[in-house]
């Protein structure tokens, strides 16, 4: 079948030119300027002194010997391994207790905590970091007030401005992640592995952590560098929790160098690099381990069966396990923003205070005219960068998949390598790349199309790669012996056979483009704000109330829009979003 | 030993109604013995198997071991598995892959309330490892195991904690057949030894007749017969055990009435009036099919001069397939054909007459027009 295909390509490559190089080549281009160019502008400038008016750029090794010599940057290395670790520690922990409560247990209700849990995946980082703001700031916080009032001292009880409250924050808004890897870990787990232990005698909890656990460590194992990565790049908590009180890690420290008077680009630029290599040292072991991960989790076939175990009063433990997470980080935010959305001024939950309702905020909120802008922005940006990342990627896969054109396994490289770039340092590498050759698009929108669709370009690539991998290569051999070109075999068999694929990727990046802060914040101007950047600048101007009212809006527009998602998902036979 | 009784065991569906998995299934099987449970697939014999185990909760029936009730529906207990003390083999083995060979062994016995020093669990960890010859590979990786070793492994496991009960779920299924053969063996010689009481679930037939005391033949949820290898063989009550063990020839026919001796009874079939064999009475004039075992129809060139003349007929030889042990005969008797298997040294051609015989006693009746029971 390999040498037929070769055959057919050799035989009309020479005979006429065959449009699909043309397809092909033109895919392969637009994928490597993407994740390549950028790259390689960012660590140009690192090297660079920054461009003035009086002088021209030039190379040298300062950016690197001053950040390399400096305490300060020890003191980020620091607080950005603790913090990463902190947070993905917690999140691994929530998130695999609460699979495995959900996958192995008896526990009531389960299936719709398992729906509940993936919430917070679409609600953007910065509101989820703004309502904690709400809840337990040291000033305005609600836990602070409540408890003050009700034992009558000023003491502090609760301050999220710390290392502490940052871990908390962002670990806990990213349980849900931990929680998608360790139950998908969990069920391709053989269940008589479990079973026989407790035949052995073993009590249902000596089972979860003789075996279960035991055998889900190289999961695990996995799944902590995931989130890992995740925490060190990201941005929202680091930027709201850490900089009014002066904890800098890596990508708040890139943006402070960006944005303090006067602006030190090749500072930032050097601090970029550094993190990217921290990141892609995690990503590579990562990637290294997921390979080895598979080998305790075996599905052998026959005899499966998942079963639950019986947890008798313990259930509702944990059943109350998961409405103190579900409150925590569902119930709570929402409240909160709700809450506050409903103020003239920002104030604590009391009698008097809900006298004040109104929506005054609401009303503010619809006629500020970057809102309407954002929104359309967003929405566009969304739709385009998640339809092009998807068809782009739907012909990567085909060729790293499908031919056996040399070299493939670089492009495969290329298209994922985006995966390692924090959202930050992309904004600032396509930042400094459309700066240099100009070309007029820096400055509009089209700008941040660039930037998610590198963004989103390795979600693409799992999306389309997994779902290519089900379809049997004889469906387009036989279309293509039935006479149909490469156009054709792909427009009308590849593409339909992909389609679920290709929706349930569709969706998942529209969501997550929705949320994008750390990339749209550096590439942003006026006329081209983003939902997220909006959110960012009523922050900055204390416009809380508005804030709330806008994110109360968000929320509820995302949640219909995942609702019709899963009945759209559910049309086509899609079983994972 | 153990005794089932009534047991019900179902699946709830997303849809449609509940999956009667296990019918009314009944049985007891003495201290010490093999007991099969053999079936089709799908015939409910792993959920028979769970449900004594606990894996599955039934919805009615009581099932007793030793004397003790572990489940019964109408005085609501219900013995949670890790109290039961019973081994099991699992059909994928269930080797835990993260322990070596020892580790898996000692297990069992690491969990237990009533504590072991680790001298005694090292005693009986190798012992057991020696019954089952691994005891050079205790140290070794667990995954590190050919197919045979793990499934002695997980024999060994199931074993190390002296149960009451060994619970084995098809356990050579997944070995080839050589080592199949071989383990059939080894299983039986150790079962013996230990003489702990067993239940074997398999859908091979011949397993099933080579290990076992006794054998219960499932279908669709139910018990159909229950009764030694040698029984269930040679008298088979339903055209479904019949078939399901070993080829079979089926003649549809008639009884006459009572025959000369016990148990025998006249049938009129294409064949021609015949003495057969059933242990239940049987009606006059009702209808019956006889199922008779290939190698039990006996062929002759010459007309049989030795023996009662007695279940006799003539037909001519329509096919014939040399298999080398033995050799295969098609015979047409009248419009009926019979299956028969000889000895190579038959000789008839193709399209000669023969003289065909059954003995009365090989000639079972079963009842006919019903597949299942
Ligand atoms: N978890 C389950 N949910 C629903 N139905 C089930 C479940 N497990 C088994 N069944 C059904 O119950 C019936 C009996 O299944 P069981 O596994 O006991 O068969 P078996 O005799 O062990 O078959 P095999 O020889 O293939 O292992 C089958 O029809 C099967 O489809
Ligand atoms: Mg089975």
């Amino acid at each position: 079948m390999a040498t037929l295909g070769l055959e057919l390509e050799r035989s009309s490559a020479s005979r006429n030119f065959d449009p699909k190089w043309l397809i092909m080549g033109f895919v392969v281009l637009v994928v490597a300027w993407l994740a390549l160019v950028p790259l390689g502008f960012l660590l140009w400038q690192s090297f660079m002194t920054p461009a003035s008016a009086a002088a021209e750029a030039e190379f040298t090794f300062r950016n690197y010997l001053e950040v390399y010599t400096s305490s300060e940057t020890l003191r980020l290395f620091g607080n950005s391994t603790i913090y990463a670790l902190g947070s993905s520690i917690l999140a691994l922990v929530i998130g695999t207790g609460l699979a495995w409560v959900c996958e192995r247990t008896n526990t009531p209700f389960k299936s719709f905590f398992y729906a509940l849990s993936i919430v917070p995946m679409f609600m953007p980082g910065i509101l989820f970091v703004t309502a904690w703001i709400m809840l337990a700031s040291p000033n305005i916080g609600i836990f602070n007030l409540l408890l003050q009032r009700a034992f009558d001292t000023s003491y502090v009880f609760v301050d999220i401005y710390t290392l502490t409250g940052m871990m908390w924050v962002d670990g806990i808004q990213h349980a849900p992640l931990a929680f998608l890897l360790m139950s998908a870990t969990l069920k391709t787990m053989d269940p008589s592995l479990e079973e026989s232990a407790l035949m052995s005698g073993a009590s249902v909890f000596a089972v979860a952590r003789r075996i279960t656990l035991k055998l889900a460590l190289p999961a695990a194992a996995a799944a902590f560098l995931i989130l890992f990565v995740r925490a060190l790049e990201s941005f929202e908590t680091p930027a709201l929790l850490g900089l009014p009180v002066g904890i800098e890690v890596f990508t708040s420290a890139i943006w402070e160098a960006l944005h303090g008077y006067p602006s030190d680009i090749g500072l930032g630029s050097t601090y970029a690099v550094t993190l990217l290599a921290l990141t892609a040292g995690g990503i590579y072991w990562q990637s290294r381990l997921a390979r080895n991960a598979g080998r305790y989790a075996t599905v052998t076939g026959k005899g499966f069966r998942p079963r639950v175990m019986d947890l008798g009063r313990w259930r509702y433990v944990t059943a109350g396990l998961f409405i103190l997470y579900s409150l925590l980080v569902i119930g709570l935010p929402f409240l909160v923003l709700l809450w506050s959305s409903m103020q003239r001024y920002y104030s604590v939950p009391s009698w008097d205070a809900l006298q004040n309702i109104s929506f005054d905020s609401y009303r503010a909120v619809l006629a500020f005219p970057s809102v309407g802008t954002a929104v359309w922005n967003s929405v566009m940006l969304a739709l385009a960068s998640a339809t092009a990342v998807m068809l782009l990627t739907a012909v990567i896969c085909w060729i790293v998949l499908r031919t056996q054109i040399r070299g493939r396994w670089i492009l495969d490289n290329i298209a994922t390598m985006p995966l390692v770039m924090p959202g930050i340092v992309l904004g600032l590498s396509i930042m400094i790349c459309y700066l240099v050759i100009g070309g007029g698009i820096y400055g509009t929108i089209w700008i941040l199309l660039i930037a998610y669709m590198t963004r989103f370009l390795p979600y693409g690539m799992r999306f389309n790669s997994s779902a290519m991998l089900k379809i049997h290569k004889e469906l387009e051999e036989s279309a293509a012996l039935s006479g149909a070109s490469w156009f054709t075999t792909f427009y009308r068999v590849v593409l339909p056979l992909l389609k679920p694929g290709l929706i349930a990727g569709w969706i998942y990046i529209v969501i997550i483009s929705v949320r994008e802060l750390s990339s749209s914040i550096l590439l942003y101007s006026p006329g081209s704000e983003v939902i997220a950047v909006v959110l960012w600048e009523l922050w900055q101007n204390g416009q809380y109330t508005q804030l709330s009212a806008f994110g109360v809006m968000l929320i509820a527009g995302l949640f219909v829009f995942v609702l019709l998602a899963q009945l759209i998902s559910r049309r086509v036979g899609i079983r994972e979003v | 030993m153990l005794g089932v009784r009534s047991l019900n065991t179902e699946y709830k569906i997303a849809q449609g109604p509940a999956v009667r998995a296990a019918k009314n299934v009944s049985f007891e099987v003495p201290t010490g013995k093999f007991f099969t449970l053999l079936g089709p697939s799908g015939c409910g014999k792993t959920t028979t198997l769970r449900s004594i185990a606990g894996l599955e909760r039934p919805t009615s029936g009581e099932i007793e071991v030793g004397g003790k009730l572990i489940y019964s529906s109408q005085q609501n207990v219900f013995v949670p598995l890790n109290r039961r003390n019973f081994g099991m083999v699992f059909q994928s083995y269930a080797i835990w892959p993260h322990m070596t060979v020892y580790a898996n062994a000692a297990f069992p016995l690491e969990v237990r309330k009533k504590s072991l020093t680790k001298t005694e669990i090292r005693d009986k960890v190798m012992r057991v490892l020696h019954a089952v010859a691994l005891d050079e590979y205790a140290d070794r990786d667990a995954t590190k195991l050919s197919g045979g070793q793990q499934q002695r492994l997980a024999l060994a496991r199931a074993l190390v904690m002296e149960p009451e009960l060994l619970l084995l779920d098809e356990p050579l299924s997944n070995l080839d057949a050589k080592l199949r053969e071989r383990m059939r063996f080894e299983l039986k010689r150790i079962q013996r030894d230990l003489g702990v009481t067993t239940i074997y679930v398999t859908h091979d037939q011949s397993e099933a007749l080579a290990l076992s005391h006794e054998i219960a033949v499932m279908n669709e949820g139910e018990i159909i017969q229950v009764g030694s290898p040698r029984a269930i063989y040679e008298r088979p009550r339903t055209k479904f055990v019949a078939e399901f063990i070993g080829t079979c020839n089926f003649i549809d026919g008639v009884v006459l009435g009572k025959g000369t001796r016990d148990h025998a009874w006249q049938v009129r079939s294409p064949l021609g009036d015949w003495q057969a064999f059933s242990e239940d009475p049987l009606q006059e004039g009702g209808k019956v099919s006889l199922s008779i075992r290939p190698e039990n129809v006996e062929l002759s060139d010459e007309p049989f001069s030795t023996g009662a003349p007695t279940n006799l007929c003539k037909g001519v030889v329509d096919q014939k397939v040399f298999l080398g042990d033995f050799i295969d005969f098609q015979v047409k008797v009248g419009e009926t054909l019979l299956l028969a298997r000889t000895h190579p040294s038959l000789r008839t051609p193709v399209g000669d007459p023969i003289h065909v015989r059954v003995a009365p006693e090989k000639c079972v009746v079963v009842s006919a027009n019903s597949a299942t029971a």
